[in-house]
């Protein structure tokens, strides 16, 4: 916000970061953003875990950026942030002042196929991704008769409840997993956000929760150590390999992976499995990536790229984004693709698989 | 004993922490940036911490809390100023205000009516910081009590207050509130995704209406409209001496209630998942029913004022509660508030269920600040009650334009697409009839606030039920009828009952005189036209999204019963009868421009706009109305349309928004702010 009456601001963030800009400019293949104003487009509303992102980058972003630009995060939200992400098709490279935040509730569409999609990863130039995961937790009994390695077989009979924001967002990926196990989940959709979910559960009308990386550090933390909630497992994390391996940030969890593998009836393999990680490479590990416009010249994605590089090697980083994002990659250049690539790739089986889940288990049509 | 060893010692701290001059000085610039946003309806605490965000990284965690604070705690002081010198609800949380405010205003007690509200909000927020003071520890709890039942309790309590508002035609009433809950069902339905009156190639009502442009076009334009036909100032009498002095004195004779009100505010404002926008309404209506004289209440009674002024200053305090002890904020203003609370100093404070025991100096340093903040703000605003309330002197054909610049601005925030204005101008249009045939638009708005939460906790409490009755019988029906639950549903009752055997004697909008039996069954057959096809839209829903189709046919139905009902007193009753109430025949002297024609020029703004842009179609709307409408020089008007645009472009400037684009704009590339 604040277009212009920022520029005293950001006058003296240039000369307190005078240093770095100077180092940057030298490089030649950049462009010069100084006196401009910078547009981040977050396609959500102020309120989300986008919002938080967003905001988080972009007084750091100001500082990296050659020229010092101010930086401000607008917001277009609405369908699910596809009518966001339609506009920003729309638009054409002009000057390096435009740029856009994606999310999981923008990939998930794109990739079933919904009929509001207008936009196409493909034309788009990404920056940056950045990746979180998420953690499932249950109420301390229904923990206790789990079995051995966190085996459900000892909850399979339970019912449970579950408050989702909906089948077709990020919410797919613990759905289907819990249905993997053979847990008997009943999502009570219309929930605004994860935080009401969390609520719900510790109210005690759900007994079934998941939050990701960041808002279970803060928010269910306090539970577990209340004694309320027992973390079962992590979604996990994918190693340079594809492979998931264990959460960084929660390295004494097991994956979902070693729970399957300990229940009967769960199988890593074959289609459903297939599915799963699809969608959930999609929607974890480069959860939230930034984009230059279609036609955006390599000096622009270039400078970007070393803006977000930058930041990412300041002294206090790991401090200040520890709280924020959580310990996870914050990828750019040739890592930010193959992310990209991974998140927006997903093969057609496992599409169809989805789709096909979708309409049966939930009746959502898509078309 | 060990909670209070621990709690004073914290609010020793957090008042150590808060009275250092440089925290009070950005407390005090606080309030000032929020009474200038506030003062502007439709742009509230989400506009202002937008605005100060970028300044919070790395700030000193104490100054940045300070300014933040001063601004949000402000915004339910300064939309008081709108609500009662122009009939427009500056937010949700001043909506009940405008009932007894607006008519105070016009009758030249503008200046009481806003001291009275300031004296009101300053006293709400103090008492809301003493019982959060205490009450904060013990919160979490008793938060957690309120499940699924007693929150769609609570919204159906809310949607009782109904009765009270419904106006001299009980079953009018109930339509009304009927329709704003099918107004608020349109778009995506919470549960399934189904759409309600809507498609995806019209993507704007898929997303809904949102609250700022159904209050402004309910209340406010069908008010600008019928003042512009009438051609004079608002106040259509001298103004009445001492005002401010009066208003105050107004606010202690009744301070019981002030306090009663306080204390609602502050309860409903903890639970989270309703925020705000029934408190004022719960606040009016107890008002009304506490009360031995009712025969004032719609036509300018001080309490109907005091009332949902005490408590909207106290919810803010309460809507701490979720926010803090929980991470959830409880508003849109507040959800930005937790992300710019995390971006001061090192990140240490985390709102969230550990707030309490690592930060207790910081909450209750917020929570005072919460409170000192609106004492600065009422110092402020009753200083300057005074010598605003004169604009409801001035000539109305001069302020009208203006008014619908700032209008349109705030409603065009709300999805920054020129189907904003279209979407205003056409509820617009549904609130300038009911006002004509003395349908409850109180009830509209209260049935359309709480349309979602009525069908998302409806749905959920059935699911969650039907869980629990699975496993057991007594599970389930301890889950539904919990002792909150019952107390609830008694309390409704009584407020119905009560409501209803008085709602002849109140007249929410004051009376209307009957005309011919015509125009208002042309009327009802409308309304009876759309609720029909809004039934048939959600009964086609699909099985599979049935949750989305539930509601909104059963709502539907109990409106076509009200139709029908009406249509046959209608038929029954002589055109004298209240049923047939039409303000065009009461005011058909006062008025010197017809109907259409206003709206002509409204209309001409939006079709200008779409077809220009905004600001070159405000240009040429301001210019001609005052040359035309008022009737004043070419030169004036041109002076009057240059500080027009040059007010809107710095708002925008300073906000960072844009302007709806046109045609126009759309094959040629023009600089800002014509773009």
């Amino acid at each position: 916000m604040l277009k212009k009456t920022l520029r005293p601001l950001a006058g003296a963030l240039a000369m307190s970061s005078a240093l770095v800009a100077t180092q940057t400019m030298a490089d030649g293949h950049q462009i010069d953003l100084s006196g401009k104003t910078v547009e981040w487009i977050i396609p959500f509303s102020e309120t989300g875990g986008s919002a938080k992102w967003a905001n988080f980058y972009a007084p750091l972003l100001s500082e990296a950026l050659p020229g010092n630009p101010t930086v401000v995060v607008t917001f277009n939200p609405g369908a699910g942030s596809t009518k966001g992400a339609n506009a920003f098709q729309q638009m054409e490279y002009e000057d390096g002042t435009t740029i856009f935040g994606s999310s999981g509730s923008t990939q998930f569409p794109y990739l079933l196929s919904d009929p509001r999609v207008r936009y196409e990863y493909r034309d788009w130039n990404v920056v940056l991704a950045s990746g979180t995961g998420g953690v499932a937790y249950l109420p301390a009994d229904l923990h206790g008769m789990l079995g051995e390695g966190g085996d459900a077989a000892g909850i399979a009979g339970e019912d449970f409840i579950y408050g989702s924001q909906g089948a077709t967002r990020l919410d797919l990926v613990p759905l289907l997993a819990w249905e993997m196990l053979g847990l008997n989940v009943e999502p009570v959709f219309g929930i605004e956000g994860r935080g009401d979910g969390r609520l719900m559960f510790e109210r005690g009308e759900a007994n079934i929760d998941y939050q990701t990386s960041s808002s279970f550090l803060s928010g269910v933390t306090p539970l577990v150590e209340a004694g309320t909630a027992v973390p079962w497992f992590s979604f996990g994390a994918l190693d340079a390999d594809g492979n998931i391996v264990r959460d960084p940030t929660f390295p004494d969890m097991p994956t979902f992976k070693e729970i399957c593998e300990a229940t009967e009836g769960c199988e890593t393999e074959g289609e459903r499995w297939d599915a799963w990680k699809a969608f959930f490479t999609a929607g974890f590990p480069a959860q939230k990536m930034v984009f230059l416009p279609a036609g955006a010249p390599e000096e622009a994605i270039t400078t970007f790229t070393e803006a977000f590089a930058a930041i990412q090697e300041r002294d206090d980083f790991a401090e200040i984004s520890q709280a924020r994002l959580g310990a996870y990659p914050q990828m750019t250049g040739e890592a930010a693709k193959t992310a990209m690539a991974s998140a927006t790739d997903v093969p057609q089986e496992a599409k169809d698989f989805v789709i096909n889940w979708l309409r049966e288990r939930y009746g959502v049509v898509l078309q | 004993m060990e909670v209070f060893a621990t709690a004073l010692p914290a609010l020793n701290d957090a008042f150590a922490m808060i009275l250092q001059p440089h925290v009070l000085g950005f407390l005090v610039l606080g309030v000032v940036m929020g009474l200038c946003i506030g003062v502007f309806p439709g742009l509230g605490g989400i506009a202002g911490l937008s605005l100060l965000l970028p300044f919070m990284f790395g700030m000193e965690p104490v100054t940045g809390l300070a300014l933040m604070i001063g601004m949000v705690a402000v915004v339910p002081t300064s939309d008081t100023f709108a609500s009662v010198l122009m009939g427009i609800p500056g937010s949700s949380a001043s909506q009940a205000t405008v009932l007894d405010g607006f008519p105070m205003a016009k009758k030249g007690l503008a200046a009481r009516a806003l001291s009275a509200a300031f004296a009101a909000s300053l006293f709400g927020g103090l008492v809301g910081a003493a019982f959060l003071t205490v009450f904060i520890l013990a919160a979490r709890p008793i938060v957690l009590l309120f499940q699924t039942p007693e929150l769609l309790m609570i919204t159906i309590f809310g949607l009782s207050m109904v009765g009270i508002l419904a106006g001299r035609v009980a079953l009018k009433g109930l339509v009304a509130a009927c329709l704003g809950i099918l107004v608020g069902t349109i778009g995506e339905g919470a549960s399934s995704g189904a759409l309600r009156m809507s498609t995806y190639d019209m993507p704007y009502l898929a997303d809904g209406l949102k609250l700022v442009i159904v209050g402004l076009g309910i209340f406010a334009i069908p008010e600008i409209v019928a003042l512009l036909r009438r051609d004079k100032a608002i106040s259509d009498r001298a103004p009445l001496g001492g005002g401010w002095l009066e208003g105050v004195k107004d606010w202690w004779s009744n301070k019981w209630l002030s306090v009663r009100c306080s204390l609602i505010g502050v309860v409903v404002g903890v639970i989270p998942g309703l925020g705000g926008s029934v408190v004022d309404w719960i606040a009016y209506g107890h008002a009304v029913q506490t009360a031995r004289d009712k025969s004032e209440f719609g036509s300018g009674d001080v309490r109907g004022v005091i009332g949902p002024e005490s408590s909207n200053n106290a919810k803010e305090g309460g809507g701490l509660v979720p926010t803090l002890l929980f991470g959830i904020p409880g508003s849109g203003s507040m959800a930005i508030f937790i992300s710019a609370v995390a971006l001061l100093g090192t990140g240490s404070i985390e709102v969230g269920p550990s707030m309490l025991k690592n930060n207790l100096d910081f909450t209750y340093a917020i929570v005072w600040l919460l409170a000192l903040a609106n004492v600065v703000g009422t110092i402020i605003c009753i200083a300057a009650s005074g010598g605003i309330a004169r604009l409801t002197e001035i000539r109305f054909a001069l302020l009208a334009p203006f008014l619908f610049m700032i209008i349109a601005f705030a409603a065009f925030q709300s999805r920054q697409e020129i189907w904003d204005l279209v979407a205003l101008f056409g509820i617009g249009l549904l609130g300038i009839m009911m006002r004509r045939f003395d349908w409850s638009r109180p009830a509209f708005l209260i049935g359309f606030v709480l349309a979602a939460p009525a069908e998302r906790y409806t749905n959920q409490a059935y699911q969650i039920a039907a869980s629990r009755f699975r496993r057991g019988f007594e599970e389930g029906i301890d889950y539904i009828f919990s002792p909150i639950v019952i107390v609830l549903i008694i309390i409704t009752l009584l407020s119905v009952v009560i409501g209803l055997r008085q709602a002849r004697n109140i007249q929410a909008e004051g009376t209307v005189v009957s005309g011919t039996k015509r125009a208002p069954v042309l009327f009802l057959l409308a309304v009876t036209a759309y609720i029909a096809l809004a039934y048939w839209n959600a009964a086609v829903i699909p099985d599979f999204a049935r949750m989305d189709r539930v509601f909104p046919v059963f709502v539907a139905t109990v409106a076509l019963i009200g139709c029908v009902l009406l249509l046959i007193q209608m038929m029954r009753s002589d055109e004298t009868a209240p049923i047939f109430a039409d303000r065009e025949a009461e005011d058909a002297e006062d008025n010197v421009h017809s109907l259409w024609s206003t709206l002509g020029w409204f209309a001409g703004l939006l079709v200008a706009s779409a077809l220009v842009g905004f600001i070159l179609a405000l240009a040429g709307f301001l210019l001609l109305f005052i040359r035309i409408r008022a009737g004043k020089k070419w030169g004036y008007a041109v002076i009057y349309t240059a500080c027009g645009i040059a007010f809107i472009c710095t708002m925008a400037w300073t906000l960072n928004r844009d302007f709806p684009p046109g045609l126009l704009q759309s094959y040629v590339d023009l600089p800002w702010p014509l773009t």
